[in-house]
């Protein structure tokens, strides 16, 4: 008994970081829509910024005023990061601006290691609170019992400002409609900075007040980032006692799972995130998300087609370069070129059912890496031969894509992202923690081609066939009947059902197919490499293919090609470079609002202004007013009334 | 009070208004008329400059308004009563009037929430209610309310008979009528000739974003072919 409550007391001392974090996310998330995969890193922030506080302010008053400090002074740089990078971008099509918040995380960690250095810190414990307190025979740390006390302080102080001030009305009001919020008079750009400090400053005192329990590392805004993504959904986006009872939730089952299963602490939470999400869609305290209806801004999207007879030729051009590469270029080039082309089959499996499909998934690398561990555990169990490993690694990952995306079906939006978010996760801890199956952190290792094509060139042919084959099947599907079911569901799902088309079931074909092309570019990766390691299922992985397809264009069909070439030659030159993450995240900063459509549009676009390229839109605007010449048209036949003024 | 010069706006590619230029004086009431996809709520929106016109001007007190981001253009006395209503629903009456409340403006009549508790009795008894428990007229006196909380100079109410039962109507009327005794000048998109009459001075008619007819109802009485060409159905 003694022991099961001073757990629980662990378990709500840990919610209190958790909560903080997780509230500050669900606030920035609710009112600008943006998924701030940076808040992680104002977390970390928050806990160097404190460390270095506490050395100068000394004793009780310093310890707190240092927890508070931190807390402004990350709320300060969540103000810098909101004015100079999110607010060019906030017209750009939903999502764009994940890629953003991504380039400052990586821009934060190279400032992080400039300032504090590579080593952990350790964190200085509270003044006041150093020793333990005996329940029930138990030791409790004196901390862990303050913070207990502190958190529903906070809670009910958070609670306070959006349900009982103005500044939250006015913060409730934006989270519904935006745009209206405007229209009476009320400055949303303000707003929306106004919530990015008040969701930084949460962040930032998470990170400062655990410090006596965790310390600081520069690894901790990646490790927290799962977490409070798993803490906002289960308690239900935009809710604040919901993120504290999820805070708890996850904190408590984790301490007991630490004590009991040991090997399971990983997969637990996401497991409690998958029961919870099938059970209450939207989340424990969640409301069914009706946001989105307005505030869409931008020209309505260009229906994609099939390549002209010019790009083809184009096409072809650049696939026979690829094919003579072996000729010209070094082995070295070879292999790097067969990684940009595995990488780009990924994203373009990705790319498939984001901007074909609409749904986004945040866990694609659960794809990319099932199909590398399929391969790699055939060969390694049952000595496979490797072509009949290499084929049935796409079959694998689709069936787990098949598996997964039947229990993912029924959300939506960033539900659904989360959703497959968390099934990768648990594919991840599964594998990192099923060590003896595996092989755990150690990966599998001696997974190589057969004999013929052991060397350089010959796979890097059989790269090239299955890569540009993989990505040239994804199109010729685009294309087909299937693809215009599946972009039909994405514009309108219920204009689609309305012509007989069974939406949910397009979207989960789709979601399969996706997923078993990630799998061929996984058996591909996994080949090349003769090993493979759980990072390859890692939400950095899902996130970089994710990076490349907005960089590159969600609406082009290209795009996630483009966006993979650049990124992987580019991350390939700059990783030379002490601080290429610093660099690379001001680039990818640079494009996000230099190129709000992505690489290949802004091409695209730039390509039809200097005349290259025909806008195939151009003729119509020679008619006036095609939406009044239609209606008129429609009245006169039929008389209805339908609702659809301009 | 507003003078719309040359307006053109588009929707993308598509443009919805023409050329078009009107003006409306202080203390007016005036009823913009024609059928479903007209350009009427554009008119509004590109006023409101919900709608960026690409080209043209809309002046306001001397004031241009084209380029303006719409809170500023609320903030100079301009109150939007949006066709979809629009009320946030997570929102109880109370806070839905909150999010419109601004500051006290010159020469213009105060409303505060007890006045449009009198104007709006139904909201009054449901005040702690949210806006998604609300009926269509309900949501609809909401608006109104909510927008009038901003102590606008000029109202702009884009379709209120559209979607609400008649006995509704009429109290829309009445509502209206109440606002304009108090010296307010209105703008309303219409498709009902009939509510329009009661309520406007004067009728500005568009059609194909083109204005076809500006005047008073007793000018357009005298000129049935126009109201058969732009406005029957």
């Amino acid at each position: 008994m003694g022991l099961f409550v001073a757990q629980v007391l662990t378990g709500l001392a840990n919610a209190a970081a958790l909560f903080l974090v997780a509230s500050g996310l669900s606030l920035i998330f609710g009112v600008t829509r943006i998924v701030n995969f940076a808040h992680g890193s104002f977390y970390m922030l928050g806990a160097f910024i404190g460390y270095s506080l506490m050395q100068v302010l000394p004793g009780m008053f310093g310890f707190w005023a240092s927890v508070v400090l931190a807390g402004l002074a990350v709320g300060v740089i969540g103000v810098i990061v909101e004015i100079c990078v999110l607010r060019p971008v906030y017209k750009a099509p939903e999502l764009f601006q994940l890629v953003a918040t991504f380039g400052v995380i990586l821009v934060i960690q190279d400032l992080a290691l400039l300032t504090w250095g590579a080593d952990d810190v350790l964190g200085p414990r509270a003044p006041g609170l150093k020793g333990i307190v005996r329940i029930m025979d138990e030791p409790v740390p004196k901390y862990d019992l303050a913070l207990i006390a502190i958190t529903p302080f906070i809670l009910f102080g958070l609670w306070y400002l959006i349900a009982r001030t103005r500044v939250g009305i006015l913060v409730r009001a934006a989270t519904q409609d935006r745009e209206m919020v405007g229209a009476l008079g009320v400055n949303q750009a303000w707003l929306f900075t106004g919530v990015f400090f008040l969701g930084a400053t949460l962040a930032g005192l998470g990170g400062a007040i655990q410090l006596p329990k965790g310390g600081a590392d520069l690894l901790m805004d990646f490790n927290i980032l799962a977490a409070i993504f798993v803490v906002v959904v289960i308690g239900g986006m935009g809710s604040l006692p919901g993120a504290y009872v999820a805070a708890v939730l996850i904190s408590v089952l984790n301490v007991f799972g630490v004590t009991y299963l040991p090997q399971s602490t990983l997969v637990l939470m996401f497991v409690v995130m998958a029961v919870v999400l099938m059970i209450k869609p939207y989340g424990l305290f969640g409301r069914e998300e009706v946001a989105g209806e307005h505030g869409q801004v931008g020209e309505p999207e260009r229906p994609i087609k099939p390549a002209g007879i010019k790009v083809r030729v184009l096409v072809a051009v650049g696939i026979l370069l690829l094919a003579l590469l072996p000729v010209f270029g070094s082995s070295f080039s070879q292999v790097l070129t067969a990684d940009v082309i595995i990488f780009c089959l990924f994203a373009a499996s990705l790319h498939f059912i984001l901007g074909l499909g609409g749904l986004v998934s945040f866990g694609h690398a659960a794809y990319f890496g099932g199909g590398a561990y399929v391969a790699a555990l055939l060969v390694s169990y049952l000595q496979t031969p490797m072509e009949i490993a290499f084929l049935l690694a796409p079959v694998g990952a689709g069936f787990a894509a098949f598996i997964i995306g039947w229990l993912c079906m029924r959300l939506t939006g960033v539900y659904f992202a989360m959703l497959t978010l968390a099934f990768a996760q648990l594919l991840w801890s599964l594998v990192y923690q099923w060590g003896e199956f595996t092989g755990g952190d150690d990966g599998l290792v001696d997974i190589w081609p057969s004999e013929w094509l052991n060397s350089t060139t010959p796979y890097y042919y059989f790269t090239l066939v299955f890569g540009i084959g993989g990505i040239l099947l994804l199109r010729h599907v685009a294309h087909s009947p299937f693809g215009y079911a599946l972009r039909a569901s994405r514009d309108s799902a219920r204009q689609a059902e309305a012509t007989g088309i069974n939406t949910k079931r397009v979207q989960w074909l789709a979601f399969t197919f996706a997923g078993a092309v990630a799998g061929l570019s996984g058996a591909l990766f996994v080949f090349s490499k003769g090993s493979v390691f759980p990072t390859e299922l890692e939400v950095a992985r899902s996130f970089d293919a994710l990076i490349v397809i907005f960089l590159g264009g969600v609406k082009t069909l290209s795009g996630a090609i483009v966006g993979g070439a650049s990124l992987e030659y580019a991350k390939d030159f700059l990783t030379r470079f002490e601080y290429w993450r610093l660099t690379l995240g001001l680039i990818i900063i640079f494009v996000v609002i230099l190129a709000p459509e992505g690489i290949s549009g802004t091409l695209r676009k730039l390509a039809e202004r200097i005349g290259i390229m025909k806008d195939p839109d151009s003729n119509h605007s020679k008619i006036r007013n095609p939406a009044v010449n239609a209606k008129a048209h429609t009245r006169e036949n039929t008389r209805e009334n339908t609702r659809e003024d301009p | 009070m507003i003078d719309v010069k040359n307006v053109d706006s588009y929707y993308g590619k598509a443009q919805i208004l023409n050329d078009l230029s009107f003006s409306i004086g202080e203390g007016e009431v005036v009823s913009i008329l024609g059928r479903n996809g007209a350009g009427k709520t554009t008119t509004l929106k590109s006023i409101m400059q919900l709608v960026r016109p690409r080209t043209g001007s809309v002046m306001f007190n001397g004031t241009e308004l084209v380029g303006l981001p719409p809170y500023k253009v609320a903030k100079v006395g301009l109150g939007y009563v949006p066709e979809e209503r629009r009320i946030f629903t997570d929102l109880t009456i109370l806070e839905n009037m909150e999010v419109g409340r601004q500051p006290p403006r010159d020469g213009v009549p105060q409303w505060s929430v007890d006045l449009l508790f009198e104007l709006f009795p139904n909201l009054s008894e449901r005040r702690g209610n949210r806006g998604k428990a609300l009926s269509g007229g309900e949501q609809q006196m909401l608006t109104i309310a909510r927008t009038m909380m901003g102590n606008p100079r000029c109202l702009l109410l884009d379709e209120p008979s559209e979607g609400i039962a008649p006995v509704i109507v009429e109290q829309m009327v009445e509502t209206i009528l109440r606002i304009k005794k108090q010296r307010l000048t209105v703008v309303l998109s219409e498709q009902n000739l009939h509510f329009a009459r009661l309520v406007a001075d004067r009728a500005i008619i568009i059609e194909g974003g083109e204005k076809r007819f500006d005047g008073t109802f007793a000018e357009l009485d005298a000129q049935p072919e126009i109201q058969e060409k732009y406005l029957s159905v």
